[in-house]
């Protein structure tokens, strides 16, 4: 440990966070908003009592927990592109940045996640509640909005957010499609300045930190949650 | 979305010229599976290991056992991934970290990518441990020492056997994670069949042949492991104690 080159750290901190954390945690947000609305509609699609709407969201949910994260960030850095051009009826594949592919690609990923947690949620109401609703003359749109979901939200959000730190860390996946988050941008400085050791220890640290510090204030709700109920 | 398939591509030579792509690909599931099960090892031993200490009466160990599972739960994979293969061998004394940077590749990746996902696996092996010991009655472990067991005894003859077929469904996916999970490894630079799908793709410019062809063998992979977990928890039942295809997953 006596070579330990603290200077890199001092002379790279502001950019690490400014440019790659600025990135990792913008993706998780947006990853999170859209993995928790998306994957709330798969849970609502798999427990519904349209066959092919539940099998078609079975079917999502397990293919995308059945491949690598890896493999699927891959994929979606590949077909983003297609999918885009075919959606603006452009004849060539258009241009996608680093940052949007992996946007796309956590949302669609995490929400297979989501909807089992959702799921879940969902099914830990008492039938009676959705009976009672129907019973007040609500249709089904308005039961789920008003009364299963505030209570399965209620009841899931220690889960959620556990999730969310999981998909916090897994963006450092995006390495491999080179994109600048927080881990990127150490590799960057680490590789220019040969100092994979400091940089990578710094990268654990901060990742521990906020990871750890985060899953403390979860146990605090759960604990607070928890009581009323 | 006018993309043209052509699926010949996968009976073509690859460019290192041991055989087709397809071959290519399953040598690649090899290495997948060769890692996953190594690590897997590790993970079990000293998943048990941590989960059942972190179960005992004994303050410090709890919280030693505690602190292990904190530090490898909250660092992203691919940062211990980095760690292991780029940070270990320089803090090690130097003849030996010399020793590790020259292992011929493929074990110079291969060695810290099972080292990586052992612990990292092992740390997740812990917790389902600890919360299959700790979902038994109580009277389980009132009644081992009541019989005259040593503290030991019991865990080895009562309390384990009971955990281990109680936590068989979380540990079966689990080990699926662990197959997943070793992808990460063609960060440190490891072909394996996520590593080899992407060095198809840069070959041969066949981006989604390449992808679905990985893709399937995944699906494959994960369908035999579900049959085969199926089949052992079959096995180790004990009629009468728990229900035909094993406790409900803990839902998370």
């Amino acid at each position: 440990m006596s070579g330990f080159d603290f200077d890199v750290i001092q002379r790279s901190w502001v950019y690490l966070f400014r440019e790659g954390m600025s990135f990792t945690l913008t993706l998780t947000a947006l990853a999170m908003t859209g993995g928790i609305v998306f994957g709330t509609l798969l849970a609502m699609m798999r427990l519904s009592s349209m066959k092919p709407a539940s099998m078609l969201a079975g079917a999502y949910v397990n293919l995308m927990r059945s491949i690598p994260l890896v493999l699927v960030i891959f994929w979606f850095f590949f077909l983003v592109p297609y999918i885009g051009a075919w959606v603006i009826g452009a004849k060539e594949p258009i241009k996608v940045g680093a940052f949007w592919s992996a946007a796309i690609t956590f949302t669609l990923f995490e929400a297979a996640y989501y909807c089992e947690i959702m799921r879940a949620g969902i099914q830990s109401i008492p039938r009676g509640q959705v009976w009672s609703g129907y019973a007040l003359g609500l249709d089904y749109w308005q039961t789920m909005a008003r009364i299963v979901l505030p209570q399965a939200f209620r009841n899931m959000l220690p889960v959620l957010l556990t999730q969310t730190i999981i998909l916090f860390q897994d963006t450092s996946l995006v390495y491999v499609i080179s994109a600048t988050d927080f881990l990127g941008a150490a590799a960057k400085v680490a590789n220019r300045d040969y100092r994979l050791v400091e940089m990578y220890s710094f990268v654990a640290v901060v990742y521990f930190v906020v990871s750890y510090g985060l899953s403390t204030l979860i146990r605090r709700l759960q604990e607070r949650i928890a009581i009323i109920r | 979305m006018n993309y043209n398939w052509h699926w010949q591509v996968l009976l073509e030579t690859e460019p290192g010229g041991t055989g087709s792509y397809l071959h290519y690909l399953i040598v690649g599931l090899g290495w997948t599976l060769a890692t996953a099960l190594a690590a897997w090892v590790i993970a079990l031993a000293i998943g048990a290991l941590i989960g059942t200490l972190r179960t005992t009466p004994l303050k410090w160990v709890v919280r030693a056992g505690n602190l292990y599972v904190e530090v490898f739960r909250n660092v992203p994979l691919i940062v211990q991934m980095f760690l292991w293969f780029f940070v270990v061998p320089e803090l090690l004394p130097q003849a030996l970290g010399d020793w590790i940077k020259q292992m011929p590749p493929p074990w110079g990746s291969y060695v810290p990518a099972v080292l990586c996902l052992g612990i990292f696996t092992s740390v997740r092996v812990a917790e389902q441990v600890r919360a299959g010991i700790n979902s038994l009655p109580r009277g389980q472990r009132m009644a081992g020492i009541a019989m005259g067991l040593t503290e030991t005894q019991t865990y080895r003859y009562v309390i384990l056997p009971q955990a281990f077929r109680i936590i068989l469904p979380p540990l079966t996916s689990e080990f699926m994670n662990i197959i997943k999970n070793s992808s990460v490894a063609l960060t440190i630079g490891l072909l394996e069949l996520t590593g080899r799908a992407r060095a198809m793709q840069e070959f041969s410019f066949r981006v989604f042949e390449a992808f679905t062809a990985a893709t399937v063998i995944y699906l494959l992979t994960n369908l035999i492991v579900v049959l085969a977990m199926r089949a052992l928890e079959r096995k180790v039942r004990v009629p009468g104690l728990i229900a035909a295809g094993g406790a409900p997953q803990a839902g998370h």
